[in-house]
């Protein structure tokens, strides 16, 4: 099958995909959690659908001197409540019981997170931290190993592909849905990396040996026999995990739902950016090289 | 041949152990069908293995994360400014003591109470399960509670430069470090709360001279360099006491008697401590979590068993029985380290299960080429491991470094030294490693035992 002959397609199908994951980026943001914002977060789970605005005017009358930075709903009964400096557990006591005078059953009081700015910004430098050194390991270990800064950086390419994605699905839910970017989040970014670099590693591999094999086919050759060898083992690959993370998915409890679904949104990018992102650059940048060498 | 039936043997021995391990030490079961009922419970034993001085003690039972079982985490942070560089380590170990001795005594079982240690910063970590009363418990917990006891150099006042009447005090060599037990007490006269104190050996010598000296004169009581009642005068000493008792009372409520005779038994802490972090889940909220989680746990494993059964066939069935060995192995390794589970450490695991199918479907997917190529069962299988196994160490290792950076292992300063994120990570690196160990050496025993000359 020659799959390189449909590089434009693939290129043109990554190009929306980026295109429109930059612009959710850019336009809605992401909304990080208490875990970098420092603060604190209450979680209300009232007896019946509650929305926001409700419970925002009930504040404005009943809680005045409480300044929230903002009032999300996390479900239909569910509403977090985000504090920007702060709030003791005494003064969150007092918030309770003020926002229970207005309901007939008291809403419970379901979570209580306090985080002091010193910790929260360390733990977003942490974050970077682990970030960059993931990345510049990765890319060692994939020149080391295929002796080639190509594939490494062809192979980062495509991760980068897979994360600006990522980041891009939940840029919009953060604004459509108020879901926030918390260390749960970053922990599956991290593995959305390795995910996707697992798969690619696995695809080079196999151009690495048909190379040897077929030495003197051609690039184009070679990498459309290793994607052929390797697309039904990386398609059940996908699809046994999928079927496990699409489960939590739907039957997950909220905190759990968003984090499996980064996840699976990861495996399915990652699926298709190994064969259709990094080795289309490959053999790419090859003919480019060799394009080049021949008009010297 | 007899190697491989050497390690089929070896397989189903720690296929038992795992069994052994893994299941739930009670398991109730009733069964029900018209008028035939049974109903029993098995119960198996947890580990105490003891053998001079060595012990080794394993309860079985799965630890569940706060997230999972509700409760508190609380983070603080010790204040050093007032210590030499060379007595940090032991005074962010007399903090953590100091720390679990007050959690238990306010009831928390199960606690875990750990150090984290970095460059620049020295801290301690409480996970509380179950805890309903935080509030109450930072105040217990956090107080550095430092008894002293302060005589009066005149017994009249004395008029200081502004004017206000002031006593002269002096501090005592008698502090809350020779209390031998602080209990709560009730005034027999007036009912009121109160701590009795009893001094050991040493504080009682010591008490004795001071209140021999003091007879007739105030002693005042401080905590934490405040006086224990401001509304009450200090009491006088009225004679000589031997023996080494003495009761505080001031207005006391009866949670105040409670709290300080608690701070005091559990001895003060070496450093001020401060809270920085606090986050507290309520348990309805872990319990409804781990019910839909697991469900869905079991629905996807069940669709990835039944996919491997229709696309590989008999060779599905090996795989689908690596699976149950995998997720065998993994739970009663949770077991025996043990692993907190919290849920983004089952999440891990999950994940880990996924790339354990995937190194069966390489080693699989390998085998077809070779039995395409023509080349007979035998040989395929084993050139189809053989070949396989390049692809998944690279990629596992890949993993693992990530895993590795995640987990930061040495408590590196500038990665993560606590949270969710390890757990993760440790997870999957548990999972990783399994994988290899079960995809591998497992299916290939198997394979080549029951497999044998088909096709």
């Amino acid at each position: 099958m020659q799959w390189m002959k449909f590089r434009p397609l693939f290129f043109l199908i990554s190009g929306i995909g980026l295109c429109l994951s930059l612009y959710s980026i850019l336009t809605w943001g992401l909304r990080p959690s208490i875990d970098f914002t420092g603060g604190t977060a209450i979680e209300y789970k009232f007896t019946s659908e509650t929305s926001p605005d409700l419970l925002k005017t009930i504040l404005q009358v009943k809680a005045k001197d409480y300044e929230y930075k903002d009032i999300t709903a996390l479900s239909d009964a569910n509403i977090q409540l985000r504090f920007g400096p702060e709030l003791s557990q005494e003064r969150a006591e007092v918030l309770t019981a003020l926002i229970a005078e207005a309901f007939p059953e008291r809403p419970e009081l379901v979570r209580f997170e306090t985080i002091g700015p010193v910790l929260s910004k360390e733990i977003l430098e942490k974050t970077y931290i682990a970030l960059a050194m993931a990345g510049l390991g990765i890319l060692l270990w994939v020149a080391l190993q295929f002796k080639s800064f190509k594939l490494g950086i062809t192979a980062i390419l495509a991760v980068v592909h897979d994360l600006i994605i990522l980041l891009g699905v939940f840029a919009y839910l953060g604004w459509a849905r108020g879901v926030e970017i918390d260390v749960l989040f970053v922990t599956a970014f991290l593995t959305v990396f390795a995910l996707s670099l697992y798969d690619t590693i696995v695809v080079y591999d196999r151009i690495r040996e048909s190379s040897r094999k077929f030495n003197g086919m051609g690039v184009k050759f070679v990498a459309d026999r290793a994607i052929t060898d390797t697309i039904v083992r990386s398609f059940n690959t996908s699809v046994t995990t999928g079927i496990v993370l699409f489960a939590l998915v739907l039957l997950g409890a909220s905190s759990i739902k968003w984090f499996a679904l980064a996840l699976l949104v990861g495996l399915i990018s990652g699926t298709y950016s190994s064969p259709f992102v990094a080795v289309p650059l490959l053999v790419t940048w090859e003919e480019v090289k060799n394009r080049l060498k021949q008009r010297k | 041949m007899k190697k491989p039936l050497r390690r089929i043997i070896f397989i189903f021995l720690l296929v038992f152990a795992a069994l052994f391990a893994a299941l739930p030490r009670h398991i109730p079961v009733k069964l029900q069908y018209y008028n035939f009922s049974f109903e029993r419970s098995f119960d198996f034993p947890s580990i105490d293995f003891q053998w001079g001085q060595f012990s080794f003690k394993r309860d079985l039972e799965l630890h569940l994360g706060l997230d999972i079982a509700g409760g508190s985490h609380l983070v603080f942070e010790a204040d050093m400014s007032k210590l030499p560089q060379e007595d940090f380590d032991a005074a962010i170990e007399g903090v953590r003591n100091t720390i679990e001795r007050r959690v238990n005594l306010f009831g928390v079982s199960e606690a875990q109470v750990q150090t984290i240690k970095t460059d620049n910063s020295y801290r301690v970590a409480a996970d509380l399960p179950g805890l309903k009363n935080t509030k109450e418990a930072i105040a217990l917990v956090g107080q550095t509670a430092s008894l002293e006891f302060y005589e009066f150099v005149s017994a009249q006042a004395e008029e200081s430069t502004n004017g206000a009447l002031a006593w002269e005090i002096a501090p005592t060599n008698l502090t809350g470090a020779d209390l031998k037990r602080a209990r709560v007490e009730f005034d027999p006269n007036t009912g009121e709360p109160a701590v009795g104190l009893q001094f050991n050996e040493e504080g009682a010598k010591k008490f004795q001279e001071i209140t021999k000296r003091n007879v007739g004169k105030p002693l005042a009581m401080f905590i934490d360099g405040e006086p224990i009642d401001k509304d009450r005068p200090p009491p006088v000493v009225q004679e000589e006491i031997a023996g080494g008792s003495a009761v505080i009372s001031g207005s006391f409520t009866l949670e105040d008697a409670k709290k300080l005779a608690v701070q005091l038994n559990s001895g003060a802490l070496p450093v001020p401590i401060k809270l920085i972090e606090q986050r507290t889940i309520e348990a309805s909220l872990g319990s409804e979590f781990v019910s839909a989680s697991v469900l869905a746990g079991f629905v996807g494993l069940s669709g990835v068993l039944l996919f491997m059964l229709l696309y590989y066939g008999r060779l599905g069935i090996i795989a689908s029985l690596v699976l149950v060995f995998y997720g065998l192995f993994t739970v009663a390794l949770y077991k025996l380290i043990p692993v907190v589970l919290t849920l983004p450490g089952i999440a891990g695991f999950i994940l880990s299960l996924g790339m354990a199918v995937d190194s069966n479907i390489l080693i699989f997917e390998r085998m077809k080429e070779e039995l395409r190529a023509g080349k007979p069962w035998i040989d395929s299988m084993e050139a189809g491991f053989g070949r396989a196994w390049d692809s998944i160490r690279d990629a596992n290792i890949a993993t693992l470094l990530i895993v590795f950076i995640l987990l930061n292992p040495m408590n590196f300063d500038f990665l993560h030294t606590s949270g969710p994120v390890r757990g993760f990570a440790l997870t999957l690196g548990i999972g990783v490693l399994m994988s290899l160990f079960t995809g591998v050496f497992v299916s290939r025993t198997l394979m080549r035992i029951f497999l044998k000359g088909n096709k």
